[in-house]
């Protein structure tokens, strides 16, 4: 894949739980622009790559630069200044706020006042039904609602990488569906990349551009998506299908 | 008929301090899941304080801010020095620190200030039914709850804190620096309990004036749930109301076996409180 | 220090779990809980015995107070460290005991003394039913709270009966001391304190023996997961409520004891203070671990004696003086669970590792 000039890098990035190893010299390119599936078995190590990435996990060794900057070393709440979001499995609404107030959240660690409710505006028109239930507590929201208010949230912050962690999981194929597409327009409109988790590998393969397999903690193949789908002996090995 | 009244109001006065100590005990426990056993020594030190800065200067009111700024102080610095620590142990861990900390604070100020009770009363009138110091107890608590919800509801920092006491992970994928927001909730948590020490406090203070205090205060908050600040204060009046009818027909002494009965018998029926909200059981 | 050596064994469950070994503590840590108990109480016993009768009244005393604090604290240890309820009322239970003592001696003089520790233990462990049926639902802080309120409401009952109770002075009474046959023998203070000692290590014996046993199994489960243990048949409400009998049992037999070797009870000396200090001292001695509740109990008295004579050596002023023990016990509470979480007991069990490894 071409990748002079990598948005995100992962270098040999390790990381672990006591003396076991979820990630084993993880090196990935991540082009500009991209949307990337991080695809493998359960406990492959697909959400401690991603939970590394963003700070949540510390890492063992290894390096993530961003745009050429290192933020291995920085904590969770300083990724957003750099750009970098991660959503993670299942959202992390936080129910007990109401739904304007998670997207007020999202935007907060900007200053600007005009440039927030900009945002605000962006986002409502992107997920319109968010608009209608802005006073409900979060709590109250359908599974489909609430992955939309998360990517919202996360849209607050007007991020250049967005991480997901299946974003798909417990929300029906046309709700899934709506997702990719806005996550396409957006990297048409704005030039997001999206790295995405995906436990269904035949539908993320799908609608992305490039993949990565995890398997015991180690990248162990990297090719385009349309290659992926094609080879069936690596299917067969890694993602069941 | 009279004799009701009185006793109504007196309790309405001194529920507004237990409101007011039992909601500095449930920001806490918002926050970090912490009971603050060392809550009426951190408001005791800042009532000392209060009390040695109003001898010097001649001026309550001086006292009464120096004894806000200590408490703001003694909580931050709490949170830092001694709960980060042991932050996501066991919660017992938790508890015990706080109980040592109320053991050292209460030594400490018998120490400084020694065990025998100084006076220590209000530049207000006292006497009588409702008296201008009733009126100011309750006045500023009222302001203290009104403040603190706006300050929750409608500030950034307040939507900041609330995140960070409801889902710290989302929180910080948010930017929100959880660490700080602690410190926060425990320094502000800590002066409202300053404000509740310098309430209750008067005529006199010696260094366990707060202790019976604060066992109404925790009564209150646990009859709201631990987990609602709104609970807090309805909790923390209605506790001070059946006190001061138990201590006015039944006898003073009986008052804190009141409260206890009163928990008892609230927590039979809802065992997370009357405001508590639903929580899932982990498995 | 002779006793320490002999009362190891008191330590029940995870000292002798892992045991098994060769040698003659393999062997000792073989033999049914029954006999193993008693035994090691017995040798408890005699060294408490050959120790008194090396030491004057005062030190009798002492150690008396030690016997009585280490049954509480051990009462209190089934309570938090096995059955995971924090109470801090556990003073309120020492009260009952001290007081139901103090008016059986003075109403019933006829009645023996192991008479009254026993009618002390029955009344006590029916308090115990009532305040744990009261807080079976709570847990964690509430059930903090409310025995907090315990503490500090019951000992102000004295006021309000001041007849039956003798108010703020409480109540004060002589006891018998040794029987006339052993007169020039032992001395009353030494008789006093074997009594405290003795009872003490029946209701140790009585605590160990149930920790081992399937209540204690049950309890654990329950401090460990109380949901998981409700799906495994164990009857959650039940066992807590024993739990709590059991603890205010001891609690109450040593109150009792307390009253005996000083012959008075006043409300004063139930303060929350004293349940904070039950509590401090479990922790320091160690929590889950009845051996933790003997250093408890040494460092309850102990440091309250060298915190008076630091002062008084240092000639302190007496604001100091007086302030000293509590402070010492507060920062003590805090660094141990800052750096040593497993309190006194996990400390020295690490030395004698260390020290069994380096021979």
């Amino acid at each position: 894949m071409p990748d002079d000039d990598p948005i995100l890098s992962i270098e040999e990035l390790s990381a672990g739980y006591g003396a076991v190893t979820a990630l084993d010299r993880v090196t990935m390119r991540v082009p500009r622009g991209a949307i990337c599936a991080v695809l493998g078995a359960n406990g492959a190590g697909k959400t401690t790559l991603l939970r590394t990435v963003s700070g949540l996990k510390r890492a063992s060794s290894g390096r993530v630069l961003l745009d050429g900057a290192d933020v291995t070393r920085l904590p969770a709440e300083r990724h957003v200044h750099h750009g970098l979001v991660h959503v993670p499995e299942g959202g992390g609404v936080i129910v007990e706020l109401s739904v304007e107030e998670n997207l007020r959240l999202g935007g907060l660690w900007r200053a600007g006042r005009r440039e927030r409710a900009e945002r605000r505006e962006e986002v409502l028109e992107l997920f319109p039904r968010l608009r209608e239930r802005l006073g409900a507590p979060a709590a109250t929201l359908s599974g489909g609602e609430r992955q939309m208010l998360a990517l919202g949230r996360a849209l607050m912050a007007r991020p250049r990488v967005l991480l997901l962690d299946e974003p798909s999981l417990g929300l029906a194929p046309m709700v899934t569906r709506q997702i990719m597409r806005t996550l396409r327009d957006l990297r048409a409109a704005q030039g997001l990349t999206v790295v995405l988790v995906e436990q269904n590998a035949r539908s993320a393969l799908a609608i992305t551009d490039h993949g990565f397999v995890l398997s015991q903690g180690a990248v162990v193949v990297s090719d385009t998506s349309q290659r992926l789908l094609a080879d069936d002996r690596m299917r067969h090995a890694y993602l069941g299908f | 008929m009279n004799h009701f009244i009185d006793l109504t109001l007196s309790g309405l006065s001194s529920g507004a301090v237990y409101a007011a100590l039992a909601l500095s005990l449930v920001i806490i426990y918002q926050a970090t899941r912490v009971v603050n056993f060392a809550q009426p020594a951190l408001a005791l030190i800042s009532v000392y304080i209060a009390y040695t800065v109003s001898q010097a200067t001649g001026n309550y009111w001086l006292g009464f801010g120096a004894a806000l700024v200590t408490g703001l102080v003694l909580g931050a610095a709490t949170e830092r020095l001694l709960i980060r620590p042991v932050h996501g142990r066991s919660p017992l861990n938790a508890i015990i620190v706080t109980l040592g900390l109320l053991l050292v604070l209460q030594g400490v100020a018998g120490m400084v200030w020694s065990n025998e009770p100084h006076s220590f009363s209000y530049p207000l009138d006292y006497r009588g039914r409702f008296s201008a110091s009733d009126w100011f107890a309750l006045g500023s608590v009222a302001a203290a709850a009104l403040l603190l919800f706006a300050l929750y509801r409608f500030t950034p920092l307040g939507l900041r804190m609330r995140a960070a006491a409801f889902h710290p992970e989302a929180a910080r994928l948010s930017g929100v620096r959880v660490g700080l927001m602690l410190t926060a909730g425990w320094a502000i948590a800590s002066l409202i309990g300053a404000l509740a020490g310098m309430l209750a406090a008067p005529p006199f203070i010696f260094p366990n004036v707060l202790d019976a205090v604060f066992v109404y205060a925790i009564a209150a908050a646990v009859v709201g749930g631990l987990d609602n600040p709104f609970g807090a204060l309805v909790g923390g009046v209605l506790i001070g109301l059946c006190l001061s009818y138990v201590s006015g027909y039944a006898g003073p002494e009986l008052t804190t076996l009141a409260a206890l009965a009163i928990l008892v018998l609230v927590l039979s029926v809802r065992p997370d409180g009357l405001f508590s909200r639903p929580t899932a059981r982990k498995v | 220090m002779v006793s320490l050596r002999n009362h190891e064994s008191t330590a029940p469950a995870p000292r002798a779990r892992r045991g098994g070994g060769p040698g003659a503590a393999g062997r000792w840590r073989a033999l049914p809980a029954l006999v193993r108990f008693p035994l090691a109480a017995l040798a408890a016993f005699t060294a408490v015995l050959a120790l008194t009768s090396l030491t004057g009244p005062a030190e009798d005393l002492r150690i008396g107070s030690v016997g009585y604090y280490m049954l509480a604290i051990a009462g209190l240890q089934l309570l938090i460290g096995y059955s995971g309820q924090v109470s801090l009322g556990h003073g309120a239970f020492m009260f009952i005991g001290a007081y139901t003592m103090a008016l059986l001696v003075l109403h019933q003089p006829a009645f023996p003394l192991w008479l009254n520790m026993l009618l002390t233990v029955v009344v006590s462990c029916a308090a115990g039913v009532l305040v744990g049926a009261a807080t079976a639902r709570l847990h964690g802080p509430y059930l903090a709270g409310a025995t907090l309120a315990l503490a500090v409401g019951l000992p102000a009952l004295t006021v309000r009966f001041p007849e039956l109770l003798g108010g703020s002075n409480g109540l004060a009474f002589s006891v018998r001391g040794a029987p006339p046959a052993l007169a020039g023998v032992v001395t009353t203070s030494q008789w006093q304190a074997a009594a405290v000692w003795l009872t003490a290590l029946v209701g140790l014996v009585v605590l160990a023996t149930v920790n081992a046993g399937r209540l204690g199994r049950r309890m654990r489960a329950l401090r460990d997961d109380e949901s998981a243990a409700a799906l495994a048949g164990i009857p959650v409400g039940r066992t807590k409520v024993t739990a709590f009998l059991i603890s205010a049992g001891s609690g109450g037999l040593a109150g009792a004891c307390q009253a005996y070797l000083l012959g008075t009870a006043t409300p004063s000396s139930f303060t929350v203070a004293l349940s904070l200090s039950l509590l401090a001292a479990l922790v320091l001695g160690g929590l889950g671990s009845m051996w933790g509740a003997f250093w408890g109990a040494v460092a309850l008295v102990y440091v309250e004696l060298w915190g008076q004579e630091l002062a008084h050596s240092l000639s302190l002023g007496t604001n100091v003086a007086n302030n000293l023990p509590i402070v010492f016990f507060g920062v003590l509470l805090i660094l141990v669970i800052l750096i040593w979480p497993q309190g006194l007991h996990g400390m020295f069990s690490r030395l004698a590792g260390l020290v069994r490894r380096g021979r």
